[in-house]
This record gives structure tokens, sequence and C-alpha cells, in this order.
């Protein structure tokens, strides 16, 4: 059976660790919040300028000034930090983010990583993806472990324009959670009843177990 | 004192705009846009603009009705994913578009205000977005070098000012107003709140006035939220 995306989600939560600065993706990566395990403790990282971002608001709570990366409308903590974008990137550039949970339209076995370009479709821009992936410690991935028309989105070598180069640490799927280390691709656990040989079908970057 | 004090959006923009000239504009998505600004350089008919703006608003507010009026040339932008109007321009090949990465983009502006004229970055690097950028190693790293952004105009907004141009901002509406104040060789803020001077705390200021050149209250603020999220 291959994860669900409750799950999945579950599993990138716990490569959270107490006392962590953490950026979440819009998307899947977002929900993670929801699954922060008991007695971990993370501070949470929106690039429009906040440390400490709470759920989404109250009816009566929402504000047009508090929103998130997404445009969401979301809620303060007593912690909560506001600044610039300018202040926003240096604290991610500079290597103060602990890790960033980011979507992904293909990885390669290298770590390169292709999340914001879709040649000959609208192109939307690459918003923040760029500077996380390239100054926080830690990146790990979260998405589908094949597209909607089955192609593999773990890759030998990226054909959608990149993100950044190397720059992805883990990568966790609804088939497995492949760690990323040098060059080399290892699967290091795999969803229940699903084989290794189903998982290399659908799999195009080799990899070791 | 109160020099820099303007009645209403289209004073404070009089004898400032020409064609062809280069504006930045504060907010992310739809928040903390100078929303009455944008409706006074509608108003004025300048065009051939080029915006420096991290989003383009949406269709029929914020910078989106500039887009409607074609005048704007050309885009500096990191996502512009909400607006249609921006495609099909883009697609008829009547809009340029330079994407930045969102830090990078809001750093050309901290440097262009600060008097850096290039910086080094990691951000990019193996993309396209260094192509064309020299690169350099340092401690063996690769970095691109990216340029500062000066514009001919900034225009933002704060949630309080006083007539000195003193700025503060609220919550997350702070984004790229700051550094965007201090990138324009001249600055005009709206506020929805204009004080006296002296009614700020002078520790809680986030933009010194003088990088603010005109300041005014907004006769009226939508305040649009993009996407409501409401906890269940």
């Amino acid at each position: 059976m291959p994860w669900t995306l409750e799950q999945m989600c579950r599993r990138a939560a716990a490569e959270l660790k107490d006392g962590y600065y953490v950026n979440l993706g819009i998307g899947m990566p977002t929900e993670v919040a929801n699954y922060i395990p008991e007695g971990v403790n993370v501070t949470l990282q929106s690039e429009n300028g906040m440390l400490g971002m709470g759920p989404f608001p109250s009816e009566n709570e929402v504000d047009p000034d508090l929103i998130n990366a997404g445009k969401q409308t979301i809620s303060e903590l007593p912690e909560s930090v506001y600044f610039d974008s300018a202040e926003s990137f240096a604290m991610i550039r500079g290597g103060h983010i602990d890790m960033s949970i980011l979507g992904a339209l293909q990885v390669a076995g290298n770590g390169d990583l292709a999340n914001w370009m879709i040649p000959g479709k609208m192109v939307k821009g690459m918003g923040g993806a760029m500077d996380l992936v390239a100054g926080v410690k830690r990146v790990v991935v979260l998405m589908e472990h094949n597209a909607k028309d089955g192609s593999a989105k773990l890759v030998k070598s990226c054909s959608l324009p990149l993100t950044g180069r190397g720059v992805v640490d883990l990568v966790i799927t609804d088939l497995g959670v492949f760690e990323i280390g040098g060059k080399s691709l290892k699967l290091i656990e795999k969803a229940p009843d699903i084989s290794i040989e189903e998982i290399k079908k659908r799999t195009e970057a080799p990899f070791v177990h | 004192m109160s020099k820099k004090v303007y009645p209403n959006a289209k004073a404070a923009l009089d004898g400032l705009l020409r064609d062809g000239m280069m504006i930045m504009a504060g907010g992310f998505g739809l928040c903390a846009i100078p929303e009455n600004l944008i409706l006074a350089l509608r108003d004025s008919g300048v065009k051939n603009l080029t915006v420096v703006s991290n989003n383009c608003g949406v269709d029929d507010f914020g910078l989106g009705i500039l887009l409607q009026t074609r005048q704007i040339k050309k885009m500096i932008s990191s996502y512009v994913g909400e607006n249609a109007t921006f495609a099909k321009q883009f697609l008829d090949g009547e809009l340029e578009l330079e994407f930045n990465p969102q830090g990078t983009l809001a750093e050309r502006c901290r440097a262009g205000g600060a008097g850096i004229p290039a910086f080094f970055t990691k951000t990019g690097v193996g993309t396209v977005v260094a192509d064309g950028k020299e690169t350099r190693e340092f401690d063996g790293e690769a970095y691109i070098m990216e340029t500062a952004l000066v514009a001919d105009l900034s225009i933002v907004k704060a949630w309080k000012g006083d007539k000195n141009g003193n700025l503060v901002y609220r919550r997350t509406a702070r984004n790229f107003n700051p550094p965007m104040a201090t990138a324009g060789k001249v600055t005009v803020a709206e506020v929805e709140e204009l004080v006296e001077v002296g009614q700020l705390d002078p520790n809680h200021i986030h933009t010194p006035g003088i990088y603010v050149s005109r300041i005014i209250q907004g006769a009226r603020y939508e305040k649009r939220i993009e996407r409501r999220t409401v906890r269940k």
C-alpha cells in the first residue's frame, strides 16, 4: 500500500527536531504543520516576513495584514516576529533556517531540483524557492512518486528548468523515503507491501537500498 | 516641518511622472500595496512603465489595474501567478517580464538603497537565473553577481506615518515596502493614519523619514484578501 497524503505528511513531520526554524512550501508541505509530533517545538518561517506563524485564523481574527507566503490568512502567536522581505531572505540565504520542506516536479539522483517551471505552460515565477534551496541547511522534498501521467519524478537528470543544483537532502514520496548523499540515491524506508521491484519500475534514477 | 505632506495621491505624484520610467511598488500579493497611489498612476496616464514589484496584483485590483490600461511595458517580479490579464499580455508579446528569485529581488532593492551597486549570491547558481551573469568562487563555492536596483520612483504603503515621513508597518504588511522605500530616487509613501511628529515611538520606526520625500494619508483602503482561509 502506498502511503496516504496524511502518512506522507507525518513522515515529513518526523524530520523536524525540537527547536528547529522551518520553512514549509506551498501546498502539501504546508499540511506538515498539522502533524508535528508532541513535544517537538518548531518555529515556522513565512518568507513574506514572519517567524512564529500561527494556524489559520478564526472568523473574527481574519486580518488582511496577516498572510503567509501562499497569500492565505493566518494567525499570530505570542512568539511571532515580523520583518521585511530583505531581512527574511537574509535569514534564509544566510543559513539560519534549519529545514525547508518543498514540493517538486522532478528530483535527480544527485540532488538537483526542478519545481518552478514547465516550459510551454504559463510561467508563474520561482517566488522564494531558489533562495530557500540555496540557503536552508537541509532541504526535504515531499512529493508523489510519479506524475499524473505516470512518468517518473525521481530522475537521472532533470529535464525541466532547475531550481537549484545538488540541493536536495531527502525525498519523501508515497512509496518510500530516499536519502541523497554525495551523488547517490539511497532508499532508506519503503511503504508497507511495496516491493523494491515496483519502486524500481516507477523510478528512473538508479538507487541503492 | 511638514513640507512632505501632500493632500492626496494625485498631488503627491505631481511632477514626478514621465513615460518610460522605472517604478518600484511595495506589497506582497495584495497585502500592503499602495492602493491609492496605484489608482493615481492609472489616472495620470503615464505609460511604458517598468515596474519592480514582487507580484502584479490581480485582474481588477492592485498593479493589475495598470495592466488593463496597458501602462506597464515590463515587470520585474518573482511570482505573477494570480493574474489572467498578465498571462494574456505576456503570451501576446505585449509585456516584458524579468523573473528574479524573491530574495534576490529584495536584496537588489536593499542594495540599491544602500549604495551597493552589485552583490554575489548563491541563489540561482546552475539555473537559468545565472545565464549571462558573472560567476565567482568564494571559499570553494560558486556565486553569481546580481546588480542593485534604483527606481526613478518608489511607492510604498505603511500603517502609520508621521509628517516627517517616518513609517511604521503592521504585521506581514511590511514585506517589500522598507527595502523599496530606500531604493527610489524619490519615494512617496501612503499611510492609513498620518500623525504629528513625535506621536510615533522613535524606538519603533521601521523606515526613517530620510527615505521618504512625500507622504499622504490614503483616501480609502479596500485591503482586499486574496485567499481567505479560516480555522474550522
